[in-house]
């Protein structure tokens, strides 16, 4: 039986070091899994960066990998989510040259239905930026292949969940948990 | 895992002191409070070296004739003694032979930091002579690792680096520092590491998850314990013991585990897993209530998961979040430190007898008896079989030596009929299988419990391995025992080839030299048995050698290990022939 598969966005936090994002690939790596995008940035907290990675794989799959994220010393939290359960877009910049923009109604066009924005123009090429999903990027793409793209390039996806992901409270409770888990041994054992 | 003094913060040297950088590394380790090291030297960890010379009184360094060496050396002074092993070693080849011990460590949840020199921080990158990313090599097994390339980090990095190798699950962290770091002067003081933010070492106890398995466990009529090494790890022996006799609970033990209840207790059903013994395998698809302690269902012991324990509630005491469901699906996870789980839910257990299903495992074990070991222990046939020396050690040892085996049929023979009345005592390559280990690590065993009888039992094959650490036997004078039980083959694949492979051995014949003579080079007491009468006097004067001696064996070329469970069969379907 072929183990159904999804389209998932891993949301880690972790403090700001050097080397984590080769600890998380690898995790990705060993087990044959392909990451099809990656991003990282700042969080909303400070000191606390946030990677978005997008993945295709069974959920079984994923609760492991979260578990062996987490393992990680400078893993604050790890997260999946399908889709639906998530806010996301991707940005992208396609290169054209001017000329097009002019003779071609259709460029236009397209750039007027897709909500993209020219960032800057020129003598020789102008510079179209979308930003969205994943399937809107990819229409802008087949509708503008037709005319010449000198260049193109497309952002990982960054993603922000519905459901809350406390990390403040977390961290907060992290630093608690310890002194409490003392006192529960004590009063057990010692 | 020892309970982390969270509250205060010691400071060890509270006084600044304008020391380099590499005065500072041997400060923080005798801070750490280690006594002894191995490494090799070498261009890039000059600085280091250079300090360890001049405080020689204080901190051991113990020359191996080999990084990988060092690491197992680490590993055997880490697993007998439940402190930080430490090794070290040069940039480029001295780090990148550190690897297997390393990955050794982590599989094995063995606390190591290992230290290495790296090229200064201005060549970083530029493929300067020795230079390797070490730190690239070794992020996949390692618990953690950074490289230093300001002197000023040392003290909190290595801090740092103690606290993660010891605290929660343990395991291997990998310190680089550039040579200019080593160099560089800075001001000194050492506060001892207390928690990291983002790191848990141990979550906190469930108490309803406790008493939910409590009732489970009181609830039984067949109930079975596989431990494994979390039990030595946590320090959960006597806690282990209450538990199995309070509620009559037969448990068996993962190779890891071996050591932590004595053989001769009548509620220690034995060995799990391919070469374990028959009842508690064959058992643990009989049983109503698995209780899993410290142990992470290796596929050795699991056999195929789908015919695993399948009818058995399954409860997982677990320290590690990640081991839960990641091969055998858990009915009640306690996560947490063993001990203290295991001391929070004795109480609410209810005494017990079990004496229909107990005996179930006397019938098993008889079957096992009649159809192999008697044969091993006492055979027939003219060959002697590696058993029989491994019953000879017995008894001199009384069960109280620490054995260290290689990898491989010797391995299995010696976890199988060693017999232990101490924890910490069974000190083997278990989750890497790393042949070569037990030489090296029978050294840092022996250094780190120097009162203990420590006899290493390794293969043929394997002692080629790492053989030349026979120089820092001599060297050191580290009185170890040797064994070699010598077959003339890669036994183990040798088995696999003649039982899945239709005989054909390709390249399992070893031809071996004189490995007497070896050892005498080395001005090693040794002496070569070939027949049984010999046996029981060699085996006398090396256990009574106050000096380190080496036994070879020659036994039987073509025997096999049994019972076995093959790979993809079921635990209940385990072979006796």
């Amino acid at each position: 039986m072929e183990i159904e598969k999804h389209v998932y966005t891993v949301s880690v936090y972790t403090e700001n070091n050097i080397g984590l994002l080769n600890r998380i690939s690898a995790i990705f790596q060993r087990r044959h899994i392909n990451v099809e995008s990656i991003a990282a940035s700042e969080s909303e907290i400070e000191n606390v960066f946030r990677w978005s990675l997008v993945v295709k794989t069974s959920e079984e799959k994923i609760k492991k990998i979260i578990g062996q994220i987490e393992k990680q010393i400078e893993v604050i939290k790890a997260y999946y989510h399908l889709d639906e359960e998530t806010i996301s877009l991707e940005s992208a910049l396609f290169k054209i040259k001017s000329e097009l923009l002019f003779e071609k109604r259709e460029i236009q066009n397209s750039i007027k239905d897709s909500n993209a924005r020219i960032v800057t123009v020129n003598r020789d090429y102008f510079v179209l930026e979308k930003s969205g999903k994943r399937s809107e990027i990819d229409l802008l793409y087949r509708e503008l292949y037709p005319f010449g793209i000198l260049q193109f390039v497309r952002s990982g996806r960054i993603s922000i969940s519905k459901s809350p992901m406390p990390i403040s409270s977390i961290l907060a409770e992290l630093h608690l948990e310890k002194h409490e888990q003392l006192e529960t041994l004590s009063e057990i054992a010692f | 895992m020892e309970v982390q003094t969270l509250k205060e913060e010691k400071v060890i040297f509270q006084k600044i002191e304008r020391l380099t950088g590499g005065e500072a590394i041997v400060k923080c380790l005798l801070a750490e409070g280690v006594d002894v090291l191995y490494g090799y030297p070498g261009g890039a960890i000059m600085p280091i070296y250079d300090e360890l010379y001049k405080y020689q009184d204080k901190i051991h360094h113990v020359l191996t004739r080999h990084e990988q060496g060092a690491t197992h050396a680490a590993q055997g002074y880490a697993r007998i003694s439940g402190k930080v092993g430490v090794a070290m070693a040069t940039s480029g080849p001295g780090a990148t032979n550190l690897v297997t011990g390393i990955a050794d460590a982590q599989i094995d949840s063995t606390p190591l930091v290992c230290i290495t020199g790296q090229v200064a921080s201005h060549l970083l990158g530029s493929d300067a002579f020795q230079e390797t990313d070490i730190i690239g090599i070794s992020t996949p097994v390692t618990k953690w690792n950074h490289q230093i390339t300001k002197a000023s980090e040392i003290p909190g990095i290595i801090a740092k680096a103690f606290y993660i190798a010891r605290s929660g699950r343990p395991g291997p962290v990998l310190i680089d520092i550039t040579k200019d770091a080593q160099f560089e002067e800075f001001d000194f003081e050492y506060k001892k590491c207390t928690g990291i933010r983002s790191y848990n070492p141990a979550p906190k106890i469930d108490l309803n998850a406790v008493s939910e398995a409590a009732e489970l466990i009181n609830k039984a009529k067949k109930p079975l314990i596989v431990w494994g090494q979390g039990i030595i790890l946590s320090g959960a022996e006597k806690e282990l013991k209450e538990i199995i006799e309070k509620a009559d609970i037969p448990a068996a033990w993962t190779i890891l585990g071996a050591s932590a209840i004595p053989t001769s207790h009548p509620l220690n059903v034995g060995m799990v897993g391919m070469h374990g013994n028959y009842a508690p395998n064959v058992l643990t698809n009989d049983c109503d209530v698995l209780i899993a302690i410290g142990m992470r269902f290796d596929d050795r012991v699991t056999g195929n998961l789908k015919t695993y324990a399948k009818q058995a509630k399954v409860i997982h005491f677990e320290i590690d979040p990640s081991e839960i469901d990641k091969n055998v699906k858990a009915d009640i996870a306690i996560l947490g430190d063993a001990k203290a789980s295991l001391r929070a839910i004795l109480p609410m257990l209810n005494a017990n007898s079990n004496p229909d299903w107990l005996q179930k495992f006397s019938d098993l074990y008889k079957i096992e008896y009649d159809k192999v070991i008697k044969e091993d222990l006492f055979p027939t046939k003219d060959g002697l079989t590696m058993a029989e020396v491994i019953k000879e050690i017995n008894t001199y040892s009384k069960g109280d030596a620490a054995i260290v085996s290689d990898v491989g049929q010797h391995q299995m023979v010696a976890c199988r009929y060693a017999e232990f009345n101490n924890t910490k005592s069974n000190i083997t390559s278990g989750g890497l299988g790393t042949m070569g280990f037990a030489l090296p690590a029978a050294i840092g065993a022996k250094m780190a419990a120097p009162d203990r009888d420590v006899v290493a039992i390794i293969g043929d094959g394997g002692f080629q391995m790492t053989i030349q650490e026979l120089g820092t036997i001599f060297q050191t004078k580290v009185p170890i025992k040797i064994v070699v039980l010598n077959n003339e083959f890669l036994g183990m694949v040798r088995q696999w080839q003649e039982l899945f492979f239709d005989r054909r051995y390709a390249s399992t014949v070893m031809v071996n030299p004189d490995f007497v003579a070896i050892a005498k080079g080395y001005y090693i007491k040794a002496k070569k048995v070939t027949k049984r009468e010999e046996l029981k006097e060699a085996v006398a004067e090396m256990m009574a050698s106050k000096d380190a001696y080496f036994l070879e064996v020659l036994v039987e070329k073509e025997n096999n290990v049994f019972p076995m469970i093959p790979t993809g069969a079921s635990v209940s379907d385990m072979r006796l022939s």
